[in-house]
């Protein structure tokens, strides 16, 4: 089935819905506000972006949704997987950094979140040799972080959040410390994972055109407290791959979201 | 501290050679002047002994300091094990909890500011003269284990802290897969540190004794012989007590280097 047709069929229920902020403001205890108030809906299996400047509470609101720390104010809801529950609360979470145990073996760090849920070891292996190898990987279940490449670190970060089988998968900025090459290559190997897998993606970014390569809708925020600026929907044939990064329809795209974007970099400059 | 360099590897192997080879060249044209002026200057064994009445003296007392040497070994290690599994647990607690740490904390330092050598004979006279030489030990080697694996403890990887809690890690796992990982570095170092410190502790603990304990370790034995000016064997035992450090020393590090090689920069060479 083609994500388009995924969007429209989803688009028809109301009840389809991944995540739901309402209202949402985060206060830190030094009294900044960070974000909000923020009111965002991703539906079942749509990949989105939330593209802004940095320090305007992008990674917060990922956070939040993540229930790795509480909202100020506001509602985040989370659709729970249905049936048994699950390690992770069906969250997939991809942090800047590889943020990798340096003393576990490459597989060992995919098995954590099966480990901390409690399943027997056997299959737990048997699950992170399967997620290892579904992002290329195989061959290097027994090696240690300290060996891999920044991409292949990244690649078994990407492998420990789809671990669970995931509903929704969060990422935070995760290829912005790699170079250009490994992070088109990893861009591809991410939309033909969420392709096969049909997770719910939020992707926090700085770069316009990752956004607008990767996504189906992207979300330009407001510099600090964070709000939404914008929210663009990226329409074009499905697969994605080079042919779209090189189009004048992607080009098209980049200059309307940097568009929606300079008003929020203007507004740092004030600060 | 800065001990891991020798781990380090080097650049050419005539390099390595040379590090080995330069301390032991040094060291042989140091006991080779000694003898010399001894020898020349006919100074009486009891003023200063040459090397070889040292090596002799070992040798014939080798049936009284070889005892001497185990008595202290058995005292530094037991000390040393105190002060391991004391502050591990201790660093432990305060992790759990703070009011704990905030209680607790100043009277570790307390402890550790005190010289031991004020606070043996008081210990010695409320203790059993083998224990209060323990806990001697185990007062001056506890402090680097417990403010080491404390920093070990609280610098674990926020991000990494953050992913467990995503996965509702329990406390017991939290601290078994993550905390205690993250801070075996940090007490390896600090074992490292509490190995010799440990041997400190004991041997001023003897001293402390002095005569009139009825200790048999090696720093009793150079109190004892001092009194008797039995000079040679003054050197005999304190050359036992430094070979005792430097073993305590390469066997800590061997441990730490075996313990980390697979994963931390310390125990890495240059090729990573």
């Amino acid at each position: 089935m083609s994500a388009a047709q995924t969007s429209s069929a989803v688009e028809a229920s109301l009840t389809a819905l991944a995540v739901s902020l309402r209202g949402v403001t985060k206060t830190y205890d030094n009294g900044v506000m960070a974000l909000g108030p923020l009111d965002l809906a991703v539906r079942k299996g749509e990949f989105i972006s939330l593209l802004g400047p940095s320090g305007c509470g992008k990674s917060t609101a990922l956070r939040l949704i993540a229930g790795l720390s509480a909202p100020s104010s506001g509602i985040v809801r989370v659709a729970r997987h249905e049936g048994p529950a699950q390690p992770g609360h069906g969250i997939g979470f991809v942090f800047q950094e590889p943020t990798l145990m340096p003393w576990a073996s490459v597989r060992e760090n995919v098995r954590l979140p099966l480990k901390l849920g409690g399943v027997p070891k056997a299959e737990g292996r048997a699950r992170a040799d399967e997620a290892l190898a579904s992002v290329g990987l195989a061959d290097f279940t027994d090696a240690y972080p300290r060996e891999l490449s920044g991409g292949m670190k990244m690649r078994v970060s990407l492998a420990r959040a789809l671990v669970t089988d995931p509903d929704i998968l969060l990422m935070d900025e995760p290829f912005a410390a790699l170079d250009e090459i490994t992070r088109f290559c990893l861009n591809n190997d991410l939309l033909a994972l969420w392709r096969t897998l049909g997770k719910t993606v939020i992707f926090v970014t700085h770069s316009v055109f990752e956004s607008v390569y990767l996504s189906q809708r992207v979300v330009v925020m407001t510099a600090r407290p964070g709000r939404i600026q914008a929210d663009l929907r990226i329409e074009t044939v499905e697969p994605r791959g080079e042919e779209f990064r090189t189009s004048a329809a992607y080009s098209d795209y980049c200059r309307r979201v940097s568009a929606a974007l300079a008003p929020s970099y203007s507004g740092q400059s004030t600060l | 501290m800065s001990a891991q360099a020798s781990v380090t590897a080097k650049p050419s192997p005539a390099q390595r050679a040379m590090r080995f080879v330069l301390p032991v060249i040094v060291f042989a044209a140091g006991l080779l002047a000694w003898e010399l002026v001894v020898r020349i200057k006919d100074i009486p064994p009891y003023v200063l002994p040459a090397p070889s009445v040292i090596v002799v003296t070992l040798i014939r007392d080798w049936a009284v300091l070889s005892q001497s040497l185990a008595t202290t070994l058995l005292t530094t290690l037991e000390g040393f094990a105190a002060a391991s599994i004391g502050g591990i647990a201790l660093a432990l607690l305060f992790n759990q909890s703070k009011w704990v740490e905030y209680s607790l904390f100043p009277y570790a330092i307390v402890l550790q500011v005190t010289p031991v050598i004020a606070i043996a004979p008081l210990l010695l006279i409320y203790l059993e003269q083998q224990t209060a030489v323990v806990v001697c030990a185990f007062i001056v080697a506890f402090f680097p284990v417990l403010s080491n694996t404390t920093l070990g403890l609280n610098s674990v990887d926020r991000n990494l802290a953050g992913l467990f809690q995503l996965y509702g890690a329990s406390k017991p796992q939290t601290l078994r897969f993550l905390k205690l990982p993250a801070a075996l570095p940090y007490i390896l170092g600090g074992l490292r540190i509490a190995g010799g410190l440990s041997l400190i502790g004991a041997v001023v603990a003897e001293i402390a004794a002095g005569t009139a304990g009825a200790g048999s370790g090696l720093a009793y034995r150079i109190a004892e012989s001092g009194y008797r000016l039995n000079i040679p064997r003054m050197f005999a035992a304190l050359l036992l007590l430094s070979l005792a450090g430097i073993v305590i020393y390469g066997v800590l590090a061997v441990v730490s280097h075996l313990v980390l090689r697979r994963w931390h920069e310390s125990a890495l060479g240059k090729e990573s």
